[in-house]
């Protein structure tokens, strides 16, 4: 008479969770459902037309690469703990989690963490330089048909001459959290 | 941020409101750039993709659509293991319970039920196929729908179906279009042993195609045949043919065109609002404490689903006739469409949403990315226009 969902996530795994994502009991019953109602071949991880099968996703212009941010390099399937991982940097930072445990090490959510998935959107091969091309690849998923390439070439290269502080012409890390008015945003959007 | 434990949903989730809060998002960031100096700004910010990143993120912890096309969770456990997927061993007292509550279902209640259904069904083809050989006329008429409603009793019992129906003074009348929500092939028994109506379907093969035959011995039904299906013009040329004669009974559509699980309303097709004739919309809500009603067509075939439904504890459901409606002066079919799809929402407790019921089997059009796009381009090229004027 055991439900099919918590037979197949032990006590043990959801406390592991806790630890490394920092949701709660109900919160990670409650998304391993969602994650077994996306399973449609139910063998225990999704897919990327898994994850297409969203109409909400498929038709936001960065769910493509949102996706791939589930899957670790080279990979084309992700389980339960990838998911909940990827899913723990979009936490609320809560105020009270900074004083709890100041030697652990630092949690999913926290505010550099949030900014690296962000950056790691744009950085696709992984080399922590966002280059012009890679700018280029995610300004026009965002615009669709509507810019023509010069005027898209021209806002690329403005946006790098602005961010670009040592003059690679990419855009490091470092460049990218301060060119990203990032305190206000981070609060609201995330 | 995103309250992962509340259930609530809002009773009107649109299209419009996702593009409206992009143009919300839009308008700040257009405002903030004309605040910084011309020089500085920049209309692209490295930031914009957070926006859609938490849009996509939101969409993937829970989203409108997908959760209409399989059961719906319930709160508390109506002791059927077919809707415990959230419920653990608690005690030998509720397995007893449950021991109990299926020997009781199988044991008596199905055999039952199966008895009646086919008792049902086998009077239907056999006194319709008879009704057939009389003349027509006001006696064939008179006949015929006394078998039909017999023969629909007798299905209803059969399903231990228990239904309140509200408002019969609206109860469709001739030369009329019927609509209802569509969760189970058992909302055609529920409305049919209520009221006589005209059935609008493919012809199927099998037992199917024989109770299809002969019902359309006794009295007029619109049956297509598979190719004539896919012809827009002959399907709604026959149905207004149908409609304009005001001897023959009111037309049963399902506009939704598939099955949803009855926690909301999706996209009305527009064929049956552009024929022109009264609409009588009505809502139909099951309890899902006795039982789901909801046919999984991926999940389960007909014979397995209503095997299931005659061994749930009964059928428990509430049928609301709303008063007619007709297309108004400027309204397009589009538009009616959407006007009665809302009041069956409203009437039945159910989220309207604008999504295509047709994404359960079907990838969504892009059409919806490249509006997306096109918005946030002009906001991107909008700001540009003004920096060259200036």
């Amino acid at each position: 008479m055991g439900s099919r969902a918590s037979t197949l996530l032990r006590e043990e795994e959801i406390e592991e969770i806790k630890k490394e994502t920092g949701f709660s009991h109900s919160q990670i019953t409650r998304l391993y459902s969602r994650f077994t109602s996306l399973d449609k071949g139910e063998n225990g991880t999704l897919s990327r037309e898994d994850f297409q099968r969203i109409p909400e996703l498929a038709i936001n212009p960065l769910g493509d690469r949102i996706i791939n941010a589930f899957f670790p390099e080279g990979e084309d399937q992700v389980n339960f703990r990838g998911f909940m991982r990827t899913l723990a940097h979009f936490r609320p930072i809560e105020d009270n989690e900074k004083n709890k445990n100041p030697t652990a090490s630092e949690p999913l959510n926290s505010r550099s963490n949030k900014l690296l998935f962000a950056f790691r959107l744009y950085d696709l091969d992984r080399d922590d330089k966002i280059s012009r091309d890679e700018l280029l690849q995610v300004l026009r998923m965002m615009v669709g048909v509507n810019i023509s390439d010069e005027q898209l070439g021209s806002i690329a290269d403005r946006t790098i001459q602005e961010a670009d502080t040592n003059g690679d012409s990419c855009i490091s890390f470092q460049e990218f959290i301060k060119a990203s008015l990032v305190e206000k945003l981070c609060e609201t959007c995330f | 941020l995103l309250d992962l434990d509340t259930q609530a949903l809002s009773l009107h989730t649109t299209w419009n409101s996702f593009l409206l809060s992009l143009t919300d998002w839009a308008t700040l960031r257009i405002e903030r750039g004309v605040n910084k100096d011309l020089d500085s700004a920049s209309e692209f910010e490295m930031s914009d993709i957070f926006y859609f990143a938490r849009r996509g993120v939101e969409s993937i912890m829970d989203d409108e659509v997908t959760k209409r096309f399989s059961a719906e969770e319930l709160e508390s456990w109506n002791l059927l293991t077919r809707s415990n997927n959230n419920f653990t061993y608690i005690s030998l007292r509720l397995t007893v319970l449950w021991g109990l509550g299926l020997l009781i279902r199988y044991g008596f209640l199905l055999p039952l039920r199966v008895t009646l259904a086919f008792t049902g069904v086998g009077l239907l083809v056999f006194l319709t196929s008879v009704i057939g050989l009389l003349p027509n006329g006001r006696m064939k008429n008179f006949l015929s729908e006394k078998v039909h409603l017999m023969c629909y009793r007798i299905c209803v019992r059969a399903l231990t179906a228990i239904i309140t129906y509200h408002d019969s003074e609206n109860k469709p009348k001739n030369g009329g279009i019927c609509v209802a929500n569509h969760t189970s092939p058992i909302d055609v028994i529920i409305l049919a042993s209520d009221g006589c109506y005209a059935m609008v379907g493919q012809i199927h093969g099998g037992l199917m195609g024989v109770i299809q035959r002969s019902m359309v011995k006794a009295c007029p039904h619109v049956w297509f045949e598979r190719s004539e299906v896919k012809d827009r013009h002959l399907v709604a040329k026959r149905l207004s043919d149908h409609v304009q004669d005001k001897s023959k009974l009111p037309i049963l559509i399902f506009p939704e065109g598939t099955c949803i699980n009855n926690t909301s309303v999706m996209m009305f097709k527009k064929g049956s609002f552009e024929i022109g004739a009264t609409v009588y919309p009505v809502a139909i809500k099951y309890d899902p404490r006795f039982g789901d009603a909801f046919w999984n067509s991926s999940k389960f075939g007909m014979v397995s689903y209503l095997l299931r439904m005659m061994s749930s504890w009964a059928i428990v459901c509430s049928v609301w006739y709303l008063p007619p409606m007709s297309r108004e002066e400027g309204e397009d079919a589009v538009q009616f469409a959407n006007r009665v799809k809302a009041a069956i929402a409203r009437q039945g407790g159910l989220v309207d949403l604008l999504w295509d019921g047709g994404l359960k089997r079907e990838k969504v059009k892009d059409t919806f990315k490249e509006e997306q796009q096109k918005l946030y381009s002009k906001m991107l090229v909008g700001t540009q226009e003004d920096r060259s004027r200036s």
